[in-house]
């Protein structure tokens, strides 16, 4: 079974999924570095993130792959466009974006997601018929800072009894 | 807890149960087909659930909400009755269950004796109408835009500390619901669980729901037992289970600790979210806690305050267990709390053997609930294999009991070792762990990056 998709059978102890409260469907993400992609999601039809700039620490390029026809985008947060990336080749940016994607939620799902087919030792990038589809910055860059205003939420004291139904958090090993 | 006492635990039907979970099966599969376009066994399902709560409070309202629902028309008071009579069902099966345990370790249980406050007036109906939404498309129609629309809902009730309970629920059903989606390719529902999250999240969401129960200060010496860990993509909480020795007596209780994160954030570093080296440094070390005024709610639950405790002598959790805990008083949960899932009684097991990743004792059989064992710390399938001591909490679940393990002793190369959940709490212990951690910089770039881009 592929342990990065959701698994709707509960894991060793899965009894019952369908009458289980504790079924598990969702397993951790496995840790990756996240100095250069801070942020990546499949979400809004296209593989978008974050990519911190190796030159300037107070810069970021927002990159995209559609889902829908392998559109290319990538630009600074501030909208200029990435010097690198021209007509269908991705820049470095999008390739570092594709490769902590894949890390993040497992091969066989970006590439589903994307719809092309690869073996489980192939190269992604290959497979994708791309071209260069720029595409506003605002919504991914305000969905990262959304993100991480997560970690500036302000502490609560009271327990939280409903978190006992999130308690199959081991990753599968 | 002996073989005697696993046998009365596990000896035979519990009265009623059976019964009272079918009504809320019925529920659940109706949840699934959508209320928004009932068949025939759907309004069975539902009529079945507006009889089984016909002679309490409840009658009134879920017989007119089944009335309305069969004739089609929905409105958020109707699905509310509906989770009120679910959640009565499950509160009603939590009491059974806790009545056999109870009975089955001989453990002395106090009355519930607290009050709700007053309801927080904060707005909730954009929550109650996405809830609405879902009931009325059911699980097999849930697609992305569904799932998208309550991310707007979720980001409201985050920033207010009032409701910051139903967005840390809400997120973790609404991430689960969009991993699955689109939901009808799904060969087999988890029912039970989204009718758990979306009933708990309908009631959470009602103007009346109270505010929490006022505490009252306690001081005494509290010896942890163990760490018990949940986790969603954004969010973790860490109970740790313990006993407390006060004037009033010996008591059991539980401290808390709430974090938000990102889903990036996991295993042992999850545990730099919490800033409480006073509680996390006794969960290391195995050491007692000294508290002094601590806010303790009706439910056992301490609000935990680290000015109010201080790191106290070293206390091995094992000894605890058998010397301790079995004089503590249980608590009573708080009645809006009651649900199977919620069970979490912890207890002592030595001397079994390790069957199949089953306690077995005197052929008594409890599962170990090994989905549970969480990825801060360093307990494996493979230590709770090697086991012959486990502290756990007592769990039931899809009809039978488990055995969640909090700390073991174990053989591991002809050596014994002792090793539990919190071990990890200042920093991995494991030589080859903590170097793996030390490169892994995700709570440090991303508050990095917060510090920059959040305020430019
Ligand atoms: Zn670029």
């Amino acid at each position: 079974m592929d342990e990065t998709e959701p698994i709707a059978v509960g894991g060793q102890t899965g009894a019952d999924p369908v009458r289980r409260s504790g079924a598990v469907l969702v397993r951790p993400v496995p840790v990756r570095k996240l100095a250069k992609v801070p942020f990546v999601e499949l979400a809004d039809g296209r593989v978008q993130g974050v990519v911190s700039s190796g030159s300037d620490i107070a810069r970021v390029y927002v990159s995209s792959v559609t889902a829908v026809g392998h559109g290319l985008s990538c630009s600074t947060n501030n909208n200029r466009p990435c010097g690198a990336l021209h007509g269908p080749y991705p820049c470095k940016h999008l390739r570092l974006l594709l490769s902590e994607a894949t890390l993040q939620y497992g091969l066989p799902r970006v590439a589903r997601y994307l719809r092309v087919e690869v073996e489980p030792d192939g190269d992604l990038e290959s497979a994708l018929d791309p071209h260069h589809e720029p595409t506003p910055a605002a919504t991914v860059f305000s969905r990262f800072l959304r993100h991480l205003s997560y970690l500036e939420l302000p502490e609560v004291a009271e327990p939280m009894p409903e978190l006992h139904w999130f308690g199959g958090t081991r990753a599968v090993d | 807890m002996l073989a005697t006492q696993l046998g009365t635990l596990l000896a035979g039907e519990v009265a009623g149960l059976d019964p009272a979970l079918d009504v809320a099966d019925g529920l659940d599969d109706a949840l699934a087909h959508g209320l928004g376009r009932l068949g025939d066994p759907e309004r069975a399902a539902l009529t079945a659930l507006a009889a089984a709560v016909g002679g309490s409070p409840l009658s009134t309202p879920v017989g007119e909400a089944v009335a309305k629902l069969a004739a089609g028309t929905v409105a958020d008071e109707y699905l509310a009755a509906l989770a009120g009579a679910r959640t009565a069902l499950f509160g009603a099966a939590h009491d059974a269950l806790l009545a056999r345990l109870d009975d089955a370790l001989g453990r002395q249980r106090a009355e519930w004796a607290g009050a709700g406050t007053d309801a927080a007036a904060v707005p909730l109906a954009a929550a109650r109408s996405w809830l609405t939404e879902l009931a009325v498309t059911g699980w097999r129609g849930v697609d992305e835009d569904l799932v998208a629309a309550s991310a707007p809902v979720v980001a409201a009730l985050l920033v207010e500390p009032r409701t910051r309970r139903l967005a840390v629920l809400l997120d973790g059903f609404g991430a689960e619901l969009r991993a699955c989606a689109p939901v009808a390719t799904m060969e087999l529902l988890p029912v039970r669980r989204w009718g758990d999250l979306w009933s708990r999240a309908v009631l959470l969401a009602q103007d009346t729901w109270p505010g929490p129960a006022e505490p009252v200060p306690v001081s005494g010496r509290l010896l942890p037992l163990g760490v018990d860990v949940h986790e969603h993509a954004t969010a973790v909480q860490v109970q740790v289970h313990g006993v407390l020795e006060s004037a009033e007596g010996v008591r059991s209780v539980r401290a808390s600790l709430v974090a938000a994160k990102v889903d990036t954030i996991v295993g042992p570093a999850v545990w730099s979210l919490f800033d409480a080296p006073v509680l996390l440094g006794a969960l290391a070390e195995h050491r007692a806690l000294e508290l002094a005024d601590m806010p303790l709610l009706p439910g056992g639950d301490l609000r935990w305050r680290e000015s109010a405790a201080r790191l106290g002598e070293p206390a091995d959790p094992f000894t605890t267990a058998r010397l301790v805990l079995p004089t503590a008083t249980a608590v009573a949960p708080p009645p809006l709390d009651r649900h199977p899932a919620r069970l979490a009684e912890p207890v002592l097991v030595e001397d079994y053997q390790t069957v199949d990743g089953a306690a077995v004792l005197d052929g008594h059989r409890l599962r170990f609930d090994l989905d549970r064992l969480p990825g801060c710390g360093p307990l494996t399938p493979a230590l709770v294999a090697g086991s012959t001591g486990c502290i756990g909490l007592l769990r039931w679940d899809a009809g039978e009991w488990l055995l969640q393990p909090l700390a073991v002793r174990a053989t591991v190369k002809r050596k014994p070792v002792v090793a539990a959940t919190g071990d990890w709490a200042l920093g991995p212990t494991d030589a080859k762990v903590a170097k793996a951690e030390a490169k892994n910089d995700a709570v440090s770039v991303l508050r990095e990056r917060a510090g920059r881009l959040l305020r430019s």
